[in-house]
């Protein structure tokens, strides 16, 4: 597939911007990527980088509290932010007339965001609530993205809960969040995605009149979180008061999605050839034919793929009824595993999963907000925004023995199980 | 928490030259013209085509009404749906799936009390298969008696999947509360009546009801539109019959009145679920009432989240929107908050529903709300998969292109006075009624405020 007009340059503060004009439709995409995430905030902390992304949003030297929003939705426009395991976005997408205002916006709160005590406080109660609503009062809350990593991984930024326990959370101080920002927030350590309707020289000029004088900070060394692959198999179990059915997942250990792209994109198409659609080998054996599972889903990355540097976990996940045991469903996954191991899978299978990879990247594409986010996030992570571009050859190109080599990593030795049992009290 | 050395706070909130002022908007190009068609077909299906080639691909709408007033037919008719697309006469589940999946394409079929719906896409190359897969189920689902049986399984495990959720339990009771034992409170059918669906139900069902008469589809993507047209017509030539989709049957209005209280022991949050009658889209009221509940707590810079969430931090989501069906239209707010605020979380949603029809929306809160309204119909409408939904949902209320393309200009035209007005109309406290689950033990205060029974 061919890449777009894509322009990328550094401003003199380190700042690294990606330009993707496209005047389809007169709307545009900003995204700010900062290159921290959860696995980076430190022991006593947990929570921390999500709930500083809350405060992000809590005004800046020129913006009152509040008037982030309603200068965005003023606009005509949506924000959002998120935090992922290694990197933190915010973005706009608003009508093209807004761009300057979006751009005005990030540098504000990338130059001076104003931490307050007051704002500290009301947020902590926003992210328990947050909490409160998609993990405490629900049904598999934080499965397995927050169960899952402290059976497979050893190590504090990799297996600690991103979301934050709540005496964590409530010890966080200004102090925190100063060394905070300080620290991770600096240009040199972000990458600005502007992306739709605009005209190159000009966003260039803008970008450089709001961004310009953000003064350059010393940027972090970025950490190594690897760790060793497990010794054998890990098991984990977690009583889920609101669950009324067993769940389980089973998590591994990828190839380095940077350093080692193909191999990690054959585990994607695995993960397709596994999971994607009634035709797909688990959805056909463990939810049809033998009827072990309700649902049953593999994939890369605990959030999608792309999403994280190494290590990464590959993962499968199934909701099964409490008369089949948690090993029969083990079982039957390690069969096909290992079938796939033998024997690689068929032209047809593969075809499939390149023709879906294609039309899911055109849907992404044109989708702004997505778009625009990828192109943030390949630029952060891969240094090449056009990476995105080229995936559905890359992926084309995995061959059939490339995804029997990846089934054949997935080995029950070195893996981690975890099971969620129903706990009662659901009503 | 890091080993450098580093500015406080306060430093870090202020600059040398200090606060800047805010850029003026710049000049907003207009979205250029949809090239659309809007046509019924011989089989009496109406059918939009809108041509967008942002990307070679192509996203499919199809709603059939699809009520029914017999107790059974929300079960029937969720097994319906979710064996509908698992094989026909020519083709079996699995081959659904990988001619599908060859041109990129995908076919979800879903029914709620109003609609049998069925959504997908494709590349644009591929849209003869999707078409062709998408007409073999509608003239020739086969509802195998094995396909009917693992289904109806899963979707008992499901249904018990989803009814363990605060949302659904919270909604569920809503329905039920505003409208009785209408069909339309049958959104999630009982366990016990999904396992008593047999094959042939089914097969009678869609006999009955799959109908292209009243029903609409939505193709939205890189399409000539006579092609696309001539594609759909002997595409769906043979899905025919002289029968009527299957409207559901007026509601009755919303009535003012206490919240009933759910118990749901053990429970962290409480749902707040508040309700009150609304009018159509084709109401000239309406451009005013969206642009009131916009200010009052539909988007995140109205009172509403600016009060609960930022101010009080009593909650992560609170809103308020339009619900529509047939008939009428219906404003709902819901949030969920923890249970020692629940009842504080309550009085500021009266006060606000008060405060709005005696301190109507200012002149900055009515342009913010308009631009906001303005903006998100070009955002929201920009992508393919986007504007096919958007255009379906007007459709199922018998509006199409032009009502999208107009609405800005009514937007723009509306006074603030008729905002006021608007607000007064529909957010009077006592016009509005609801629902709160929570825990029953840590909701006492709830008694100290009154208008909630058990």
């Amino acid at each position: 597939m061919a890449a777009p007009d894509l322009h990328t340059f550094t401003l003199s503060n380190g700042l690294r911007v990606v330009l993707a004009p496209d005047t389809t439709s007169p709307v545009v995409g900003v995204s700010v990527h900062y290159d921290v995430g959860f696995r980076s905030e430190p022991e006593g902390r947990t929570g921390f980088a999500h709930l500083f992304e809350h405060l992000m949003f809590q005004g800046s030297e020129s913006l009152e509290k509040l008037a982030h929003f309603r200068h965005v939705q003023s606009s005509g426009g949506t924000f959002n932010g998120s935090t992922h395991p290694d990197y933190t976005d915010y973005f706009e997408v608003l009508p093209s007339a807004a761009l300057e205002r979006a751009l005005f916006l990030e540098a504000d709160r990338m130059r001076a965001p104003k931490l307050t005590q007051e704002n500290l406080r009301n947020q902590i109660d926003v992210v328990k609530e947050e909490i409160r609503l998609n993990v405490l009062n629900r049904p598999y809350g934080g499965f397995p993205w927050i169960l899952l990593p402290p059976v497979l991984y050893q190590t504090f930024p990799n297996a600690h809960n991103g979301y934050g326990d709540f005496t964590d959370l409530e010890q966080a101080s200004l102090e925190d969040c100063a060394a905070f920002f300080d620290t991770y927030y600096a240009p040199g350590n972000a990458v600005l995605t502007v992306a739709g309707d605009f005209v190159v020289e000009h966003a260039r000029e803008l970008i450089e009149r709001h961004f310009g004088d953000v003064p350059a900070r010393v940027t972090p060394q970025r950490p190594s979180f690897a760790e060793p692959r497990p010794q054998g198999e890990l098991r984990g179990e977690h009583q889920d008061p609101h669950a009324p059915l067993p769940a389980i997942a089973v998590g591994y250990r990828m190839p380095d999605p940077i350093g080692e792209l193909d191999a990690y994109l054959a585990h994607l198409v695995l993960a397709s050839v596994l999971s994607e659609g009634d035709g797909s080998r688990l959805q056909q054996r463990l939810v049809h034919k033998e009827a072990l599972v309700t649902d049953i889903n593999a994939g890369a990355g605990l959030f999608g793929p792309f999403e994280a540097r190494d290590p990464d976990t590959f993962s499968v996940t199934a909701m099964y009824s409490p008369e089949i045991s948690a090993d029969r469903v083990l079982g039957a996954l390690d069969e096909e595993l290992d079938l796939l191991a033998a024997t690689p899978p068929s032209e047809q299978e593969l075809a499939k999963v390149t023709a879906r990879w294609v039309s899911g990247l055109h849907k992404e594409h044109d989708r702004l907000v997505s778009r625009t986010l990828s192109l943030g996030s390949f630029n952060l992570l891969y240094g090449d925004p056009a990476l995105i571009y080229q995936l559905p050859e890359r992926i084309a190109g995995v061959t059939p023995q490339d995804v029997s080599a990846a089934a054949k990593l997935l080995r029950p030795d070195s893996r981690a199980v975890l099971t969620v049992s129903p706990a009662g009290g659901a009503q | 928490m890091t080993t450098s050395t580093h500015r406080t706070a306060e430093e870090i909130g202020r600059t040398e030259r200090g606060p800047r002022p805010l850029p003026p908007l710049g000049e907003q190009r207009a979205a250029t013209g949809l090239s659309t068609s809007d046509t019924l077909l011989s089989n009496g299906l109406r059918v939009i085509v809108v041509r967008q080639a942002s990307v070679p691909m192509v996203e499919l709408r199809l709603r059939i009404p699809f009520a029914g007033t017999d107790l059974m037919h929300a079960a029937r008719a969720e097994v319906l749906a979710s064996t509908l697309l698992t094989g026909t006469a020519r083709r079996d589940r699995v081959q659904v799936d990988t001619e599908l999946a060859l041109v990129g394409g995908e076919l979800d079929a879903s029914v709620d009390p109003e609609h049998l719906s069925v959504g997908g896409n494709a590349l644009s190359s591929g849209l003869d298969t999707l078409l062709e897969v998408l007409a073999d189920a509608l003239t020739s689902a086969s509802y195998g008696d094995d396909e009917v049986r693992r289904e109806q399984e899963r979707l008992v495990e499901r249904i018990a999947m989803a009814k363990s959720q605060p949302n659904v339990i919270a909604r569920q009771a809503l329905q039920k509360h505003r409208y009785g034992d209408h069909p339309a409170t049958r959104e999630m059918p009982e366990a016990e009546d999904v396992a008593k669906v047999t094959a042939p139900d089914v097969r009678a069902l869609h006999q009955a009801s799959v109908l292209p008469r009243g029903s609409v589809l939505v193709l939205v993507g890189d399409v000539e539109l006579d092609s696309a047209v001539a594609q759909l017509e002997s595409s769906l030539a043979a899905w025919s019959s002289a029968d009527t989709a299957v409207a559901l049957p007026d509601l009755p209005a919303v009535e003012g009145g206490d919240l009933l209280f759910v118990p749901r022991a053990g429970a962290v949050q409480s749902q707040l679920r508040l309700t009150a009658e609304a009018i159509l889209r084709t109401d000239p009221r309406y451009p005013a009432l969206q642009l009131a509940n916009l200010a009052f707590g539909g988007f995140f810079s109205s009172r509403l989240v600016e009060n609960v969430r930022e101010d009080k931090g009593y909650t992560y989501h609170a809103r308020s929107h339009l619900e529509f069906s047939p008939s009428g239209a219906t404003l709902l707010i819901d949030t969920d908050t923890a249970s020692d605020v629940t009842a504080s979380a309550l009085m500021e949603i009266r006060y606000e529903l008060a405060k709005i029809c005696l301190t109507p929306p200012s002149e900055s809160e009515v342009d913010t709300v308009r631009q906001y309204a303005i903006g998100q119909l070009l955002t929201a409408t920009a992508s393919q998969g986007g504007l096919a939904s958007q255009l379906v949902a007007l459709a199922s209320q018998g509006l199409g292109v032009d009502w999208l393309v107009e609405h800005p200009g009514r937007l723009q035209a509306v006074t603030a006075e008729e905002i006021a007005a608007a607000a007064l109309d529909f957010f009077a406290p006592s016009r509005w009624t609801g629902v709160i689950v929570g825990d029953p033990a840590q909701l006492k205060s709830l008694d100290v405020l009154g208008g909630v029974k058990q």
